[in-house]
């Protein structure tokens, strides 16, 4: 005899309903506070006094909420970057590496542009990094398009590469010759990015970062070269039968991928940092794939998530300082959240009914 | 006497009935082939055996006993194996571990004695293999040897079969005759699903016919001829062809295929020296059991597969191997036969209908929306699509996205259509209306090519049929000489017509 099933079961159907879309983001805090309160509580702390901290203090002042727009400046732009890449089916793991490569040259281009005005330079700086990120998804590219090597392991060890070459030039010929410690020498006053806001660390490059999201929606919705990248990454085999070429399609995007998570490089160089240093990114590049993932491939939604994600960013910091709890209480808070909406993210796509 | 009694077995899939109350009876120590055409219903019948489907009705009996097999595992006890063309072995293993994987209960394994207890089997049942060899340096029949081997360890006495020749070279396929003959000596039944005539003649004891889901007959293989069996197998009226004879005196060849080869994804020949022309407002239709080539050889022409000998010609112009997009230049109307890979399915039905023919909405790199939207309205009204222009193309159903793939072609009026299984898996209103779409484009004076393994599409459309066997064409007959008889033994590789 068949053993008693449990009565109720998942079923996937094709779309969610359109009212579930607002209901998810809810879904998603409820579920999160419900897991993570009992931590608060060990922590002898108020749930809701810290979840008040955690979201809500960083949009009241003027101060925290200029800091939540920093935060996410880089995860902007990794996020377009993967965004490029994975709308395309290639699945870029390396805008770690790709933004690195982005610093670097931003790091050489700040030094040696030193005389030249402003105007010039800056743009000069950020098509060094576009071209420098480039390079360096170039290799990964060219043997998936050639060879058919897997992506995501290539890109995933070219990041390991890059923090080691990082190393290497921070301890070797870029360390700072009168304190001795592994970071490049100060960029020229005339390339750092300038402020938006006098005495707040936002920058030119959250402009940088807008942009990058209108050329994604621009080229996505607009261009023939969207619809081709779209295509390749919904049904490579019904693109190549309509005579896409698959092969220069992906290759054009993986480049263009890498170019702009190199300009997130430049842009934490030039605009937070004024040197390179081996703790540039506090691992935009992968939370890069989070964001262009949850934000569902698309300009807007990477838009929404790189925000949300600076928030949180933002939020993990001020609950830790205003309750005098731990900070990896806000890290835990931050980590079950993300596993939270990549779990909704998923289960939208089912509905629960009762076994026949 | 009958070790497998089947009585009235009934299975549906939704609408289809693939098994509609089929009687099956296999003795102890014969061969016994299951034929008929691709959807007969004769995997169906034997998975029902082997536990994988429940029968919606109907008696088992094992050894005389009714049973109730509801896993292969309950089946695995009864004795009884099967064999599919899907190896389910695994490759960095060796041959002995492969066999006794999954049956072997001590928690040490002793390589060492199980190398010997496999060897052992392997004497026994004649099976030529080395137990100490890892499986992924075997080669197909080496494999099925395996699979074999794996059954009769497991103590089976029954032994299916599902279309083992289907994967082997010739020499492999005459060891494996060898092997199945003893086997029979040794007292074990086996059941050799096929649709090859000249093979189940060859082996087997005595034959089931099935037919769209019933059983034709079942005959002792040394009482029939060829012939007999091949119409029972196929067995049809000739079709009231729905097909108006034109007279074309000069007929024009539009597509010529000459001698074109091509390989398979294992890298093995699978066209063969193919050729033939289609005229201007002509449907030739290629006939056959499927998995002959049918496939690769629209890929082929298609563009997607790589032909690597022979030539393709539109209206003279050579086009072998030229890509997708300059193929739909020079006239090539390609219907995808898999609509779900010939279409980006979640993508809209807008742009899957302009997917072909991008450059022409596109100014300065940037789409032209509004033509875009135009062209959709255009070609939904056109071709009756049931669908808005910016549904997501997935959530269509069968036959108006086939409608979609039809208006993407068929908008262009191109000189030649290529429609691979045009009408598979769509209801009877979606498949009139594609058989009537193909039929007003050769009025138009299109050359069509139709492949299809459903014959009486074949019947009703084409000008002219070819057969197509193993990767050649061993046939072409006229609409009107075509009879079942004589299709049935070109499909089933008896005999060869030039």
């Amino acid at each position: 005899m068949e053993a008693k099933r449990f009565p109720y079961q998942l079923v996937k159907s094709n779309t969610p309903p359109l009212w579930m879309r607002p209901l998810i983001p809810v879904l998603i805090l409820l579920t999160t506070f419900l897991i993570t309160a009992g931590l608060i509580l060990t922590a002898q702390a108020n749930p809701f006094r810290a979840y008040y901290f955690f979201l809500i203090s960083p949009l009241s002042s003027q101060v925290s909420f200029l800091e939540v727009l920093v935060k996410s400046t880089p995860l902007m732009l990794t996020g377009v970057a993967v965004t490029f890449a994975f709308a395309t089916g290639y699945y870029n793991i390396g805008a770690e590496g790709q933004l690195y490569a982005g610093a670097i040259a931003a790091a050489w281009l700040g030094i040696v542009l030193g005389g030249v005005p402003a105007a010039i330079a800056i743009p000069l700086m950020i098509i060094g990094g576009f071209l420098a990120g480039m390079a360096w998804a170039l290799i990964p590219a060219l043997l998936k398009v050639r060879l058919a090597v897997d992506e995501v392991v290539t890109t995933l060890l070219m990041n390991s590469i890059m923090a080691y070459i990082v190393s290497a030039i921070l301890n070797g010929p870029w360390r700072d010759p009168t304190s001795g410690w592994p970071q490049s020498p100060e960029i020229a006053e005339n390339t750092m990015f300038f402020k938006l806001i006098p005495r707040s660390r936002l920058h030119f490059g959250f402009i940088v970062g807008i942009v990058a999201i209108a050329v994604l929606w621009f080229i996505l919705t607009q261009t023939s070269f969207g619809l081709k990248m779209r295509a390749v990454g919904l049904g490579k085999p019904a693109a190549q039968f309509a005579g896409i070429n698959v092969g220069r399609t992906t290759l054009l995007a993986a480049l263009i991928s890498g170019g702009i998570a190199g300009i997130a490089g430049v842009s934490e160089v030039a605009g937070i940092q004024y040197h390179l240093i081996g703790d540039l990114s506090a691992n935009y590049g992968y939370t890069g794939v989070i964001i262009a993932t949850l934000g569902g491939l698309n300009a807007i939604g990477v838009f929404v998530a790189s925000l949300f994600f600076g928030l949180i960013d933002t939020g993990a910091q001020t609950v830790s300082r205003a309750m005098g709890v731990p900070v990896y209480l806000g890290q835990v808070t931050q980590a079950v959240m993300l596993l939270v909406a990549l779990g909704m993210y998923l289960l939208q796509r089912y509905r629960i009914v009762r076994r026949a | 006497m009958f070790i497998v009694e089947m009585q009235s077995i009934t299975k549906r899939f939704g609408d289809l009935l693939a098994n509609d109350h089929v009687n099956f009876e296999l003795r102890k120590g014969e061969i016994h082939a299951l034929l008929g055409e691709n959807g007969a219903g004769k995997t169906t019948l034997m998975r029902v055996l082997y536990g994988l489907y429940h029968p919606d009705s109907g008696v088992i009996k094992v050894k005389d006993r009714p049973v109730v097999i509801h896993s292969p595992k309950d089946a695995i006890q009864l004795g009884i194996g099967m064999v599919t063309q899907h190896f389910a072995l695994v490759p960095p293993l060796t041959v002995a571990e492969n066999v006794v994987l999954g049956y072997q209960n001590s928690f040490v394994l002793n390589q060492a004695q199980i190398e010997e207890s496999v060897a052992e089997a392997a004497r026994r049942f004649g099976v030529e293999i080395n137990p100490k060899a890892i499986v992924r340096h075997l080669s197909v029949g080496q494999r099925q040897r395996v699979e074999i081997l794996k059954a009769l360890y497991r103590n089976a006495e029954i032994l299916i079969l599902d279309e083992p020749t289907a994967v082997l070279i010739p020499q492999e396929v005459e060891a494996l005759f060898e092997t199945l003959n003893h086997l029979k000596q040794e007292g074990l039944s086996v059941v050799f699903i096929s649709h090859k005539l000249h093979e189940v003649t060859q082996i087997t004891d005595r034959i089931t016919v099935l037919r769209d889901g019933r059983v034709v007959g079942t005959v002792n293989t040394t009482e029939v001829t060829q012939k007999e069996v091949a119409a029972m197998m196929v067995g049809r009226e000739t079709f009231g062809v729905s097909r108006i004879d034109t007279d074309t005196s000069d007929p024009k060849p539009v597509l010529e295929i000459i001698d074109l080869c091509a390989n398979d994804d294992k890298n093995l020949p699978v066209l063969k020296n193919i050729s033939f022309a289609v005229s201007e407002g002509e449907i030739l239709g290629i006939a056959g059991v499927g998995g002959n080539g049918q496939k690769e050889l629209a890929e082929t022409i298609c563009g997607v597969r790589r032909p690597t000998a022979g030539k393709v010609l539109v209206e003279g112009q050579d086009v072998t191997g030229k890509s997708p997009s300059d193929l739909t230049r020079a006239g090539l109307g390609r219907i995808p036969e898999d609509r779900h890979e010939g279409m980006v399915i979640h993508l809209t039905v807008t742009e899957n209908l302009v997917l072909e023919h991008l450059d022409e909405f596109t100014r300065n790199g940037m789409l032209d929306h509004k033509a875009i939207r135009q062209y959709a309205d255009d070609l939904i009204q056109k071709f009756q699509i049931k669908a808005k222009p910016n549904d997501i193309t997935r959530t269509l159903s069968g036959g108006n996205m086939q409608k979609v793939l039809l208006a993407r072609v068929l908008a262009r009026n191109p000189k030649v259509i290529i429609a691979p299984q045009p009408t598979r898996g769509l209801d009877i209103g979606a498949t009139d209306y594609v058989r009537q779409q193909l039929l007003e484009q050769r009025q138009r004076g299109a050359a069509i090519l139709l492949i299809s393994e459903d014959l009486d599409e074949i019947l009703a459309l084409s000008d002219r049929i070819a057969v197509m066997y193993e990767g050649e064409i061993v046939g072409t007959l006229p609409a009107s000489e075509a009879t079942p008889e004589r299709l049935g033994l070109l499909m089933s590789g008896a005999v060869k017509e030039h």
